[in-house]
């Protein structure tokens, strides 16, 4: 079930100054928890079209969070704004502001490539470049400017176990990865998104193009990997939220209706409309 | 519902099917019109100019005599100017269309320059002749040259290429872009990691087709002076020059009757090297399409 590991707590490092998650259960229960991003009054816009009203959200450090609403609610978007790769369409205008560890993603001096080597995403279909599964996972350390073999090939090897997909891979490092199935795919994408070690890992629905088997390995690895990383993971399926997050956000039309401990949100929504969506009275 | 009136649709099927073979056939004819005028063009070029083929025609330059005449500093003098219009067309197109796809501001002016990039590829090949002139031959000084005149069709077939390589550029799926980014990676790493040797054998294929348009070209060259009868090859990039076409050119231009075969023999080594490019073109294609 859905509880806040209790390591996530010691290992943090100190030193950071994050104001504790404002919710409900967090205030009930007086838990402290460090947030790694901060959202404050985020608007977006395509062109004149709003897809993102005021949303504020503190995003909790090795945690689950998981992002639900139906579909065109503006999920996808919150989360690349989150890298700022929502801005590769160049229509697009934001106001308000992110901060990533304290440092708001928006200003001038805060580089593109240092947020999107600290916050990686994972894609909703798998997409692997046209290389060797070892090319593949090797590419964010070569691109941050790794060339020594060793450190690489350790690199690769450390990426692909953590990902829970080295002993179907080890043999096959040199085959291409366009070769391989749809959830082994997903899997070295993840790999590759880990090889640049980032802090926060950035999923949107990672597993809607795989099968159930495939999925539940995807699932599996969510919850090894928020020992060491904050997972913002999208996703269409109320299931898969509750099963594997430990916060769930629920978005409609643009809005951030409800933001609570994922017990909380699906045992006792404070939202009437958050209620209808979970209960399936919902469009 | 069909089976109420079963007869009426037996009998309008047979008109219909009727009707496709009918149709079949006329787009048949429309196809063989093309077919039978290049077989004929085969023909005639093949038997007029098979007899003066042999291995004298390809090592000798031009002479005074029909028998003793070859294709040699023609063929070399064109691939030399090919090198020249590889290079800096290549160069030069492929950065722009770098330039346009990926880092260019998607606005009206931007736009403005794509279409007219595209107009440009239409534009007769005589007034790049005109424009080579003016620029390469006078403004220059390279006079008559080898420069010049690879220049010129550098500028001639620049637009093709650029055209191609956009396309190529943005038929790479923006997953990659997106993958590449996100781990960040700066747009150049992206483009020369990702995007660039993906769309690389469609640059290569269009590359290879604008050079065959090129190495056909006669107007350009004879308005930027490539010379008609040059017995050596050049030496320097502005030594005199000659090229295929336009030494196949000159021979058909003269009386003699056996003139038209030595310029037989130079149509058939010059559809050779284009049927060559374009299958060199096609099978990058293929290998590309394969590994996709
Ligand atoms: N590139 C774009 N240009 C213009 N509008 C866009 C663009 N991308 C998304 N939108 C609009 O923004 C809104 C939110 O879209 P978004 O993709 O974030 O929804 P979503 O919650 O991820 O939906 P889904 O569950 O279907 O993936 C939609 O109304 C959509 O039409
Ligand atoms: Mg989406």
């Amino acid at each position: 079930m859905t509880k806040i590991s209790e390591e996530t707590q010691e290992t943090r490092t100190g030193g950071l100054t994050s104001k504790p998650v404002v919710d409900r259960k967090d205030k009930q229960q007086k838990r402290e928890s460090k947030n790694v991003m901060q959202v404050e009054d985020l608007n977006l816009w395509y062109g004149s079209n709003q897809a993102l009203y005021e949303i504020n959200m503190d995003v909790p450090e090795k945690r689950v969070t998981a992002i639900i609403g139906p579909s065109g609610c503006g999920k996808s978007t919150f989360i690349k704004t989150l890298n700022r790769m929502v801005e590769m369409v160049p229509i697009v205008k934001t106001s308000g502001s992110i901060k990533y560890r304290d440092q708001d993603i928006f200003n001038g001096n805060f580089k593109q490539e240092y947020l999107r080597t600290k916050v990686g995403m994972v894609f909703q279909s798998p997409n692997p470049f046209p290389k060797s599964v070892y090319d593949n996972v090797a590419y964010g350390p070569r691109v941050h400017g790794i060339k020594k073999k060793e450190v690489l090939d350790e690199i690769v090897e450390k990426s692909l176990k953590d990902a829970a997909i080295w002993d179907e891979l080890k043999d096959r490092l040199d085959a291409n990865a366009y070769g391989l199935s749809g959830g082994q795919q997903q899997r070295v994408c993840i790999a590759r998104a880990l090889a640049v070690e980032p802090d926060v890992i950035l999923m949107d629905e990672p597993t809607s193009s795989l099968d159930p088997i495939s999925t539940s390995k995807v699932e599996e690895l969510v919850q090894e990997l928020k020992k060491k990383y904050s997972i913002i993971i999208v996703t269409h399926n109320m299931q898969q939220a509750a099963r594997i997050s430990d916060k769930t956000a629920f978005f409609l039309n643009g809005e951030l209706v409800e933001f609570a401990e994922t017990d909380d949100l699906f045992q006792n929504p404070q939202d009437k409309r958050t209620e209808d969506y979970i209960t399936g009275r919902f469009g | 519902m069909l089976g109420q009136n079963e007869e009426g649709i037996k009998k309008r099927m047979e008109g219909r099917v009727l009707k496709n073979k009918i149709m079949a056939g006329l787009f048949f004819l429309a196809t063989s019109v093309g077919l039978i005028f290049l077989v004929l063009l085969f023909y005639r070029v093949l038997t007029q100019g098979i007899g003066y083929l042999n291995w004298n025609y390809l090592t000798s330059g031009p002479a005074p005599y029909p028998e003793e005449a070859g294709i040699w500093v023609g063929m070399i003098g064109s691939i030399m100017l090919m090198a020249i219009v590889a290079i800096f067309s290549v160069i030069i197109g492929v950065a722009s269309a770098i330039y346009l796809e990926e880092y260019a501001s998607q606005n009206k002016f931007t736009e403005f320059i794509r279409v007219n990039i595209s107009n440009l590829a239409g534009v007769p090949s005589i007034v790049f002749g005109l424009l080579g002139l003016t620029f390469f031959v006078y403004i220059f000084n390279f006079g008559y040259t080898l420069i010049a005149g690879g220049l010129t069709m550098a500028l001639l077939i620049l637009p093709v290429i650029v055209v191609a390589s956009q396309e190529a550029l943005r038929s790479v799926p923006i997953d990659l872009h997106q993958a590449s980014l996100g781990m960040g990676a700066t747009k150049w790493q992206t483009i020369a990691r990702v995007i660039l040797p993906a769309a690389l054998p469609g640059i290569l294929t269009g590359t290879i087709i604008a050079l065959s348009r090129a190495i056909g070209e006669t107007a350009p060259l004879i308005i930027v002076g490539a010379a008609t009868a040059i017995y050596t090859l050049p030496d320097s990039l502005l030594a005199k020059y000659t090229a295929m076409p336009i030494q196949i050119y000159n021979w058909t231009a003269r009386p003699q009757e056996e003139w038209q075969f030595v310029a037989g023999a130079g149509i058939i080594i010059l559809l050779a090297v284009l049927l060559l490019m374009n299958s060199i073109a096609v099978l990058i294609r293929n290998k590309f399409q394969q590994r996709l």
